[in-house]
């Protein structure tokens, strides 16, 4: 088992998925409640990553990265190296790979939150942002949960992206996925065997635990 | 439109902020749908220090305007103004929000934040104050409202007139400038009805404001007493005290009165409008000699003209001997002619004064009271339990 890759994969879901409840929750809080005619296209736009093919989403974010991108030349200056191939990209792909998988339970949540305790809160002079600090977040802790729990878990198993993105640099890209695929093309079986079920148990303990949580839905320990 | 006497606040460091007394004034359209279309709620309104009742059936819009109020949704034209400050003014495009309006919002599901306590829920509108005064101001009012022992409970282990009380002075707490009440009291037995709408005169007693309460009860009316407005599909269509404009008729249909065991033709003798009630003499069809009269509920009719009013047979009483003291009404003298056990029951027939009731007893009734057929008893028939229907 090739433990640099493993602790790399586990470094970049953890990164990626608290980026994404920072991110995900203002683009879910408008989803949810902005009356714009166009909405559905930025829905559409956030749910692309789960239906594209991950080599699709790796070879655009591969070409905005790069040298020749304004994003790509912008961090150039500013590091002195392009953002392909190095981890901070592989964080931007990824980003993207497993925006829908917060974005979505958080819309979710927030929206299931009933409309009347938000008027309620409004008329006892609390404005929508306090409103949502106050009422939505404290109800929508298990979608939060899931979000973050379902953005950890894609992420621990990305591959298309990750190999458009970040190639296979060990120590800086090489994630467990592509340390199997490695492993395969080698004939190395057993290995790829340990990596391959180790990459099935977290991913099913991380999924049980989501799963778990959200059967009572005012808990989020088994102690209370 | 009643004029009110404001009686003067007293000196109260909670009402400090407060004016003496606030107006509501709603002047409103707006179109809106409803399950047979779409209707146009057409509102003028003013609503003085102390009760409003809106009283009109579902659908009639009386949400609607409250919401309009709130500021929940916006009417298509008009001007809602509190105090004589403006809420919303379609001229001269003024749309205060909600949450700056100050204006006590109690929805019919009383919308109590369940991941909140009692107290929690009561202080939530209190966030500008410092944590002392909140605690101070939030205790205050739960013991008010006779929920202190339930404050760090959460809305979900508390009963349904807690519930209320909760939501109520959650509402109140934040000194409003107005009060909305959607069927607040809709869910609660009469006693507690009762009380919490002492305990809520009493907070208005020092803060004078318009609360604008909603029902489609018609015994609620009655019992608040006050100001009366009836809405039909959204339009005031009366307004004054209950007594005037609460002759909305309340006839039962044919298919609803065949279940009852007694159905009488009857002639309405007065109307006590007053009291909600009316004065109806029995002209059965078994009718030989002597009347009944009965005290029956106000319904739209004229003197002399023909209803037919239908009485359950489980709903009657009897005595044997002449009850004193008795909040029924109606206390008829007869002979019990026949009885007849019916499984569990015991269907007795008597006979007042010509007129025929069936009342229906337990066995075990039959018996304390020594019932035979001869026997001279009284039947006792509350007012409510007389239904009436047109001939």
């Amino acid at each position: 088992m090739n433990w640099q890759a493993f602790w790399l994969t586990v470094r970049l879901a953890a990164i990626v998925s608290t980026l994404l409840v920072a991110i995900g929750i203002p683009i879910a809080y408008w989803l949810t409640y902005s009356r714009w005619r166009w909405k559905f296209l930025i829905e559409a736009t956030v749910a692309l990553p789960i239906v594209l093919p991950p080599t699709v989403l790796g070879f655009y974010v591969l070409v905005a990265l790069g040298s020749r991108s304004p994003l790509g030349r912008w961090w150039e200056s500013l590091t002195g190296h392009t953002l392909a191939f190095t981890f901070e990209g592989l964080v931007i792909g990824s980003l993207l790979y497993s925006l829908p998988f917060a974005v979505q339970p958080f819309a979710a949540s927030f929206g299931s939150v009933d409309r009347t305790l938000l008027h309620a809160s409004a008329s006892l002079g609390h404005s929508p942002l306090q409103t949502f600090r106050r009422i939505v977040l404290p109800l929508s802790k298990a979608g939060l949960v899931t979000g973050f729990a379902l953005s950890f878990a894609h992420t621990l198993g990305e591959f298309g992206v990750v190999l458009m993105v970040g190639g296979n640099i060990p120590g800086v890209t090489r994630t467990i996925s592509i340390d199997i695929y490695d492993q395969v093309q080698t004939a190395n079986y057993s290995s790829a065997n340990q990596t391959a079920l180790a990459l099935l148990v977290i991913s099913f303990v991380v999924l049980s635990v989501v799963y778990g949580l959200n059967r009572r839905p005012w808990a989020v320990g088994p102690w209370q | 439109m009643a004029v009110k006497i404001l009686i003067p606040a007293r000196p109260d460091p909670l009402s400090s902020t407060q004016p003496i007394s606030s107006e509501l004034e709603v002047r409103i359209r707006k179109r809106f749908p409803n399950v047979e279309g779409s209707f146009i709620l057409n509102i003028h309104l003013r609503a003085l220090a102390g009760f409003t009742i809106l009283f009109g059936a579902s659908g009639a819009g009386k949400t609607t305007l409250l919401d309009c109020i709130a500021g929940l949704t916006d009417p298509d034209e008009g001007r809602i103004a509190v105090g004589g400050e403006e809420l919303y003014d379609s001229e001269k495009r003024v749309g205060i929000a909600v949450w700056k309006r100050r204006i006590g919002y109690v929805h019919q599901d009383l919308a109590l934040f369940p991941h909140l306590t009692a107290e929690e829920n009561v202080a939530y509108g209190l966030r500008a104050l410092r944590d002392s005064e909140r605690k101070a101001r939030s205790r205050e009012i739960l013991d008010a409202f006779r929920i202190v022992h339930v404050r760090d409970r959460r809305p979900a282990q508390i009963s349904g007139g807690e519930r209320q009380r909760v939501a109520l002075a959650r509402a109140l707490v934040t000194e409003p400038r107005a009060l909305l009440l959607d069927e607040p009291l809709a869910a609660l037995d009469q006693p507690t009805k009762s009380s919490l709408v002492g305990d809520l005169r009493n907070w208005n007693q020092h803060h004078r404001v318009p609360i604008l309460l909603v029902t489609h009860n018609r015994e609620e009316v009655f019992a608040l007493g006050d100001e009366v407005v009836i809405l039909e599909a959204g339009r005031i269509v009366a307004q004054g005290q209950p007594h005037e404009v609460m002759r909305a008729p309340q006839l039962e249909t044919a298919a609803h009165l065949s279940g009852f065991e007694n159905i009488f033709d009857a002639s309405v003798l007065a109307l006590h409008e007053d009291r909600g009630t009316m004065r109806c003499k029995l002209t059965t069809r078994h009718l030989r000699s002597g009347t009944v009269e009965l005290e029956t509920p106000l319904v739209r009719a004229e003197v002399g003209s023909q209803l037919r009013v239908g009485i359950r047979a489980g709903d009657l009483l009897l005595a044997t001997e002449s009850p004193r003291g008795l909040s029924a009404r109606n206390i008829l003298p007869g002979i019990i002619r026949r009885l007849e056990p019916r499984d569990v029951i015991v269907s007795a027939i008597v006979d007042c004064g010509g007129t025929e009731f069936e009342v229906h007893l337990t066995l075990a009734a039959r018996d304390a009271l020594q019932l035979d057929p001869g026997k001279s008893v009284w039947v006792v028939v509350k007012t409510h339990s007389c239904h009436l229907m047109k001939t």
